[in-house]
């Protein structure tokens, strides 16, 4: 018997479908793309190995971006933490470094985050909330405090004052007597899909170009080991939107900023090594594998065919990944421990470079550190323990697999035309849609969880009556008393015209084409705070208005 | 039914910095959807924008979406700010990341409804149906 794989779904599997329905009457993926019963050979008739896959570390890095992989080293583990003060963080940084945590995430709180001092009347109740209170380099230098700035890596989740905070860590190094050769991290800096679905951007799109594009210039000549930039889909992802949409909104802000940057006469192969990329990692085990392979090989293309990168090096897709936060539920929140660590599996099956694990307490406030101890032992379990990271991408050629990670990419590639068509990226964004695509997968899934289309076990089937409320942390309102009087003993402090110079330099370059990112370096080594600095911006370039869309 | 039921008129507003909208937007869309007159403020909004808006607009309902953690600093201000102008027999609600532990000092702020993560948009429909009804 040699039945092909459509007569064997046409002849004995439709005859037991028949004989016995199914779970469900469609199976489909996170667009809603029809999945099938069983994918075979067939699937991938014109499929070619070299041209689809190719090796570890070479074109079209579809098998992950380095020869050995995990095999070599494994993927760095780091959780995304910081809340209150800056010495508080600095405890929780160390304490994470003491249980094995291989590099540093830090959160920083909203007012932080969008520019405006601590004792700003907008920072009300939003200081250390969602992260560390960080308004001067004196916070800086506290918050890194007997961390060794060459040895960890230190990914700052901050974006419209990403250039800021840069400044101030490389300050902080600069003072501890660090090599700025040696001084490795991350800024995430994605400003474009803050207008989309974040939400901390202050300036518009221009001006917020100039600093990226400022801050690539910057980093190539004084800070090479620095990723400069980390093109997010998360946030995207996490305000509801499909994996293939996840990719092509990422890959449109992508092409944003290489072409930003090649319009002040930089070279593509001057910034992509430094590129870096963010995706989520959401429940559907299989999609998400195929999501993250597919996404090395559209970026792989998008460098050599676009920009006609050469090196290895430029074509390569590096990213961060996070398990789903909106995957999370109040309900049970103990289950929350197996969804991130099926979604951690999954994203090392995907080759990721670098993961954070969510605590299963964060649908419910900050995750304790008892929480987050338990994220961490996740990772370290898929590592050390189940043996996927002893061989490399050990899903290829696996029918389904193929022919998930094609559909994928051409579901992007579709979108990504389609934004092309509409003028690109920053083009769509000022006319909502990707705002509204987004809006639309979130109610979609809404609605799919409301008629129980789609199960959330413990919250919609399987609910208990009991709800165990967990130890939860609180930030105490004494850590926005206390951050508001450091800043204010500061301003008493320091040398009032330095600062005033250093403000009025950087007017004067937010007017002319000059890198500001030598001029934040000197501000904040005069003291000025994150908010005087913003205020000068602010009124040089304006704010950004939200475009509503519902 | 001898008089004509008014259209229910909700404001959605997100107090402070935090720019996750997904909740506010599923709601307002999901209110629109059952008939009643939704407006969304968008994101950032101040205490005084908001009973601003909530005057302006004329609306029996206000819901408030917040994930930062800020709630408990941020509420009370809007309320003030709505009875400041006058706005005293709204009907408040609110959502988002809000521990169980603060949901009786939020009750007693005023708020009629809590929703945390997880809600059944249907659950709210019918809860702004039928505490709106009083204030008609």
């Amino acid at each position: 018997m040699s039945l092909s794989t459509p007569d064997w779904l046409e002849g004995p599997y439709r005859t037991a479908v028949e004989r016995s329905r199914e779970r469900q009457p469609r199976f489909e993926s996170s667009s809603g793309a029809e999945i099938g019963a069983i994918y075979g050979p067939e699937a991938l008739a014109d499929w070619s190995y070299h041209e689809k896959l190719g090796y570890p570390g070479e074109y079209p890095f579809t098998r992950g971006v380095q020869s050995t992989m995990y095999r070599g080293r494994l993927w760095t583990m780091r959780q995304y933490a910081g809340f209150g003060d800056a010495d508080e963080s600095n405890r929780r940084y160390k304490f994470l470094l003491e249980q094995g945590q291989t590099g540093l995430s830090v959160a920083f709180d909203l007012p932080t985050q969008i520019g405006y001092d601590s004792d700003d009347p907008r920072a009300e109740g939003e200081v250390g909330k969602v992260g560390v209170a960080i308004a001067s380099l004196a916070d800086m230098e506290v918050l890194t405090a007997g961390l060794p700035l060459e040895k960890v890596t230190t990914s700052m989740t901050i974006n419209a004052t990403g250039s800021i905070l840069l400044a101030m860590y490389v300050a902080a190094a600069k003072k501890q007597g660090a090599d700025l050769a040696k001084v490795g991290g991350t800024i995430q800096h994605d400003v474009l899909k803050e207008y989309i679905a974040r939400g901390t951007y202050i300036f518009p799109p221009r001006p917020s170009l100039r600093l990226i594009t400022d801050v690539f210039a910057w980093c190539r000549d004084e800070l090479p080991e620095w990723n400069t930039i980390s093109i997010s889909g998360y946030h995207m992802r996490e305000a509801g939107c499909t994996a293939a949409q996840e990719l092509a909104f990422t890959f449109a802000n992508a092409i944003e900023y290489c072409d930003a940057a090649l319009a002040t006469g930089l070279k593509f192969d001057d910034i992509a090594g430094r590129l870096s990329f963010f995706w989520a990692c959401h429940s559907n085990f299989l999609e998400e594998v195929a999501k993250f392979r597919a996404s090395r090989r559209m970026w792989a293309k998008i460098a050599k065919e676009r920009y006609g990168a050469t090196s290895a090096r430029s074509q390569m897709l590096r990213f961060h990944t996070q398990t789903g936060g909106a995957t999370l539920t109040a309900q049970q929140p103990l289950n929350n421990l197996l969804r991130t660590g099926f979604q951690a599996m999954s994203a090392v099956l995907g080759g990721t470079q670098s993961l954070h694990t969510n605590s299963y307490d964060e649908a419910l406030a900050l995750p304790t550190e008892a929480a987050v101890e338990l994220a961490l032992r996740t990772q370290q379990i898929i590592g050390y323990e189940t043996g996927v990271a002893d061989v490399i991408d050990p899903l290829a050629g696996s029918y389904y697999i193929e022919a998930l990670t094609d559909r994928v990419e051409d579901e992007a590639n579709q979108y990504l035309a389609r934004i092309e068509d509409m003028g690109g990226g920053l083009a769509c964004i000022e006319q909502g849609y990707q705002q509204r695509e987004i809006q639309e997968s979130a109610f979609r899934l809404q609605r799919m969880a409301e008629t129980r289309e789609r199960i959330v076990v413990g919250v919609n089937q399987f609910q208990t009556g009991s709800v165990v409320v967990p130890e939860m942390l609180r930030v105490e309102a004494a850590v926005a008393r206390n951050q508001v009087e450091r800043l204010q003993a500061l301003r008493a402090s320091r040398d009032g015209a330095a600062v005033d110079a250093a403000l009025a330099r950087i007017r004067a370059a937010a007017r002319g084409t000059d890198n500001m990112v030598p001029l934040l370096i000197e501000a904040v080594e005069a003291y000025a705070t994150i908010g005087e600095i913003c205020n000068v911006l602010r009124d040089e370039w304006g704010e950004y208005q939200e475009v509503l869309t519902i | 039914m001898t008089t004509e039921q008014r259209t229910i008129r909700v404001l959605i507003a997100k107090p402070g910095l935090d720019g996750h909208d997904r909740g506010a937007k599923v709601v307002a869309r999901a209110l629109r959807d059952a008939g009643m007159e939704v407006i969304y403020t968008g994101i950032r909004q101040t205490p005084e924008m908001i009973a601003e808006a909530a005057l302006q607009e004329d609306v029996q309902v206000v819901g408030l979406s917040i994930l930062s953690g800020a709630h408990l600093e941020l509420f009370p201000r809007v309320i003030a700010e709505l009875k400041q102008r006058g706005v005293d027999d709204v009907l408040l609600f609110c959502g988002g990341i809000i521990p169980e532990a603060d949901v009786p000092a939020i009750q007693a702020m005023g708020f009629a409804g809590v929703f945390g993560p997880g809600t059944d948009t249907g659950v709210i429909i019918e809860f702004v149906r039928e505490h709106a009804k009083e204030r008609a």
